[in-house]
């Protein structure tokens, strides 16, 4: 006896457009489940986890702070996923950035001037995009399988940071701690609205990228090239465009996105670089992408939720006693859904009683 | 001892098996009759209703109407596992094997129970020497050829002792000594009662090695008969039709000042994959106001031979194609477009459009480049507006039937997209089209509709090169006829000169210098 799944001949447009909100129910639900499990109250859990951080103003601004890179990354992501390219090392990118961008800072810390900042910010991006543009190359020169080797890269990326920042990069003043020099108020990425809070500009690159790939995705020749080549590469090739171009591009945009992220994360929210400075937030990209449904726009939506699991995640730790790694359980939680209502809406699930094996054709 | 068809029922017949998609009869009561020790040929034009009929026997298809009697009883084929079980082997033209395991273990993985794979190698290694069939079950299967990997597939097959093998073009990966070799085998799997279904576009393999032979064409069994008593030409022509259908349109004058729109100039081309053939040598010139058509069967290199004109595979030397006079060789899809060039593939959906995106948006699959101004404004922003008005005209034009403002392209019937697909070129007015298969699971009224606005367009003085295995279409259509045959093609002939008969002698792969000598050859 064995399941098999049969694609169904027509798929509900309603239930399409339900799956992100399906997912995040169920998400609910089985959260809840988990808080009863854990001896806690599930309504005060989930009200811990999702309201609370809702509701006052600072609590925003560290959404905003944690939303930030993972709508940057996210946005980057949609558009390699629409072109059938499978990046996934945008937290490789995210660090890459982070380090090139942190260049001026930490080796030339008398520099000091109003082009710092600018400078730090397209630093971080061709970081970001150089380092993704390793699997792009290699998939296009030697056939590599772009998820292992960008995955790869990650590992390699961290250990680097972990290496700048207890060796070479080490703040000399910092009594051995590995950290790197905290950096000069001009290279500071400044806060939004500094009278309220601590959300700096992250964010509105955020939101300003979302909204230009969205405008490039659904409204120019750019981003028909995209979607033809992600959804039927041969009716590409008719077209004349190339794959091998949009791997480079798909690869260089979300890489330019992640390394933003990166260089925003470090002079924004941390102010100098540590062995770590991702909580993961280039895999949380990852469901982020997916349920903002590959829409840029949607993917602002669903940074915003995914930044909350984070922000839950902590306030459980301190309020419930429980570990923040209940944070990684939502959010996998989350895609494990919406892939699931995804999956189950595009085909439909068949219990088969038949023990011999089907023949592998 | 060979039992004799007089005392024991045949082996496999069918009695009015019919297939029906939607408004097409696939098979139309086919009368089939395979028996025992027997090699049966299975003869017919690409959708004249082969595989459909293979696939009912082999249990992936249910019939419609008719029964199948296995050994004289009527038998219910559900599945390819119950195929499997009365006694029924299939060979596919494409292999189905893991390059990554052994030869052993590819054959392990089809069988239904956990059989140790040094087993299976025994077996296999037996069966190999048993019917001459040279492989060695340990090798891993991305080190093997073609012909090897073939091996393994019969081999598996013939694990299961099945009565009855179906081949499906065994041959056409081949080359001719592994094709030799192939033939001992089947010949002494025939010496030992077993049965075969040879499905074969070569005529002369068929007469060689065959017994009987059933033809099909357009679904229905229109001969059976013993190919060694037949000869090449009486079977070409049973597979192509008996007569040369009434010309339906005037003979242009053709103006000996035409320009030369498209010509092809010693084009070669090495095999892209394994299951590809190369281009040999094809020399083709089309002028202003002519239609030219290829004929042949289908996998003889139409298909690269479509690539390479179209700039889906770009060429060493820019000369071997020419679009209006000027080198396009190395000039990709969009430059020869640019010159003027229009292209339809023979796949029309996930080739010629994207099956998810809207029409309007599969408009501008073939057109962003040549009407760039029309549709772009500054930093590539499309104006939908002029794209659905394009999208509009053409279907206008092209009377495409549709069921929503924009839908979907996979939400057309075929001939309505292709109808859609052949209008979005001609609304270019191009001074060269070439088109693959402009007809292929269209439906008649489509089919009339493409063809009549291909003859329109030539008459405008554009240079036209259709790709098609239909032979009738060609013989309405066309001016002159070429035959591709194994990735060469023959010389174009003057419609008037050109006969079926003839054409199917190419088609089954005779020289071309013999094509005039039609009863030599056979």
């Amino acid at each position: 006896m064995r399941f098999e799944l049969v694609k169904r001949q027509q798929h509900s447009k309603l239930f399409s457009a339900l799956s992100p909100f399906l997912a995040l129910a169920l998400t609910l639900v089985c959260g809840a489940l988990i808080f009863a499990t854990q001896g806690k109250s599930p309504v005060d859990g989930l009200y811990t986890y999702f309201v609370e951080p809702l509701l006052e103003v600072w609590s925003l601004h560290e959404l905003a702070i944690k939303a930030a890179p993972l709508i940057l990354i996210a946005v980057g992501l949609s558009v390699c996923f629409l072109s059938n390219n499978w990046n996934i090392g945008a937290e490789g990118q995210f660090i890459m950035g982070a380090i090139a961008g942190s260049i001026l800072p930490v080796m030339f810390p008398t520099f000091q001037n109003g082009f710092v900042l600018p400078l730090m910010l397209i630093m971080g991006m061709l970081g970001g995009a150089a380092y993704a543009g390793i699997p792009a190359l290699l998939k296009t020169r030697f056939g590599t399988n772009e998820i292992l080797t960008s995955l790869m890269l990650v590992y390699v990326a961290q250990s680097f940071l972990d290496w700048l920042t207890r060796g070479p990069w080490r703040d000399p003043e910092g009594n051995n701690f590995p950290l790197t020099r905290r950096f000069h108020p001009d290279a500071v990425l400044p806060e939004v609205l500094p009278s309220s809070g601590s959300a700096h500009w992250g964010i509105v690159f955020a939101v300003v990228a979302a909204v230009l790939v969205w405008f490039m995705i659904s409204r120019t020749v750019k981003g028909f090239e995209v979607r033809v080549l992600g959804a039927s590469p041969r009716a590409g090739r008719f077209a004349g465009f190339s794959a091998k171009r949009m791997v480079f591009f798909a690869f260089l945009l979300s890489g330019a996105l992640a390394g933003l992220a990166g260089i925003s994360e470090a002079a924004g929210a941390i102010g100098y670089l540590q062995p770590v400075i991702s909580p993961g937030y280039g895999f949380t990209a990852i469901i982020v992408a997916f349920l903002g449904r590959l829409n840029p726009l949607g993917i602002v939506a669903a940074g915003l939720v995914l930044a909350l699991t984070y922000l839950g995640g902590e306030a459980a730790q301190i309020s419930l006693g429980l570990s923040d790694k209940v944070a990684r359980v939502f959010q996998g939680m989350l895609l494990f859904f919406v892939l699931g209502c995804d999956t189950l809406i595009h085909y439909r699930i068949r219990l088969v009683r038949d023990a011999v094996a089907a023949r592998v054709s | 001892m060979q039992p004799s068809a007089d005392t024991f029922p045949a082996l496999l017949e069918t009695r009015g098996l019919t297939k029906v998609f939607g408004k097409l009869t696939a098979c139309d009561a086919i009368d089939l009759t395979i028996g025992r020790g027997e090699i049966h040929a299975l003869l017919g034009e690409n959708g004249a209703g082969k595989s459909t009929l293979v696939k009912m026997l082999f249990g992936s298809l249910e019939p419609s109407a008719g029964a199948i009697m296995w050994a004289g009883q009527p038998v219910r084929i559900a599945a390819p596992s119950e195929a499997r079980k009365l006694g029924i082997g299939m060979v596919f033209q494409h292999f189905s094997l893991f390059e990554a395991l052994t030869a052993a273990e590819n054959i392990a993985l089809s069988l239904p129970e956990r059989t140790p794979v040094s087993a299976i190698a025994e077996k296999a290694r037996a069966l190999s020497a048993a019917y001459g069939l040279p492989v060695d079950p340990s090798m891993l299967v991305g080190d093997l050829s073609v012909g090897e990997r073939q091996r393994i597939e019969i081999i598996r097959c013939l694990l299961q002792e099945p009565q009855l093998i179906i081949l499906d073009e065994p041959t056409s990966v081949l080359t001719p000594q592994e094709a030799d070799r192939l033939f001992e085998t089947l010949e002494r799997l025939r010496g030992e009662g077993k049965s075969i279904l040879y499905i074969s576009h070569r005529l002369d393999e068929v007469k060689r090695l065959c017994d009987a032979a059933t033809v099909l064409r357009h679904g229905k069994v229109v001969a059976h008969c013993r190919p060694r008593e037949e000869t090449a030409a009486s079977l070409a022509r049973m597979m192509v039709g008996n007569t040369v259908p009434a010309v339906t349109r005037d003979t242009l004058p053709i103006k000996p000042d035409a320009p030369a729109l498209l010509e092809v100039r010693a084009l070669s081309r090495p095999p892209a994959t394994p299951f590809s053939i190369p281009l040999r040598d094809i020399a083709l010139t089309v002028h202003g106001g002519e239609i030219v058509g290829i004929a042949g069967v289908a996998g003889n290199g139409q298909g690269e031979l479509f690539e390479a004109v179209s700039g889906e595979a770009l060429q060493v030397d820019a000369g071997t194609i020419r679009i209006r006079g000027k080198d396009a060789g190395r000039l990709s899809i969009s430059g020869r477009r640019l010159l003027g060039a229009a292209f339809v593939p023979e796949e029309r959906l996930g080739h010629g459009a994207a099956p998810a995106m809207r029409l309007s948006e599969n408009l501008l699959l073939s057109r962003h480049r040549t009407d760039r101004r029309t549709f772009f404004g500054r930093l590539g922003v499309v104006f939908a507006g002029a794209v659905r008005k394009a999208s509009q005209r053409v279907v206008e034009q092209m009377d495409v039937r549709k069921s929503a403002v924009d839908p979907e392209a996979a939400a057309l019937s075929g001939g309505n997209l292709q109808k859609f697909i052949v209008g979005r070129e001609l609304d270019r007015r191009p001074a060269v089209i070439v088109i693959n298969q402009p007809t292929w699971g269209v439906d008649a009224g489509a089919a009339a509709r493409i063809r009549q606005a291909l003859v329109e367009l030539a008459r405008g003085g554009s240079a036209v090169l259709v790709i098609s295995q239909d032979l009738d279409e060609l013989f309405e259509i066309a001016d002159f006829i070429a035959v591709m045959h194994d990735g060469r093609l023959s010389k174009p002939m003057p419609r008037g000169e050109a006969t079926s008969e003839a054409i199917g002698l190419l088609m089954g792969g005779a020289e071309p210098g013999h094509a005039g000598h039609v009863g030599a050859a056979a």
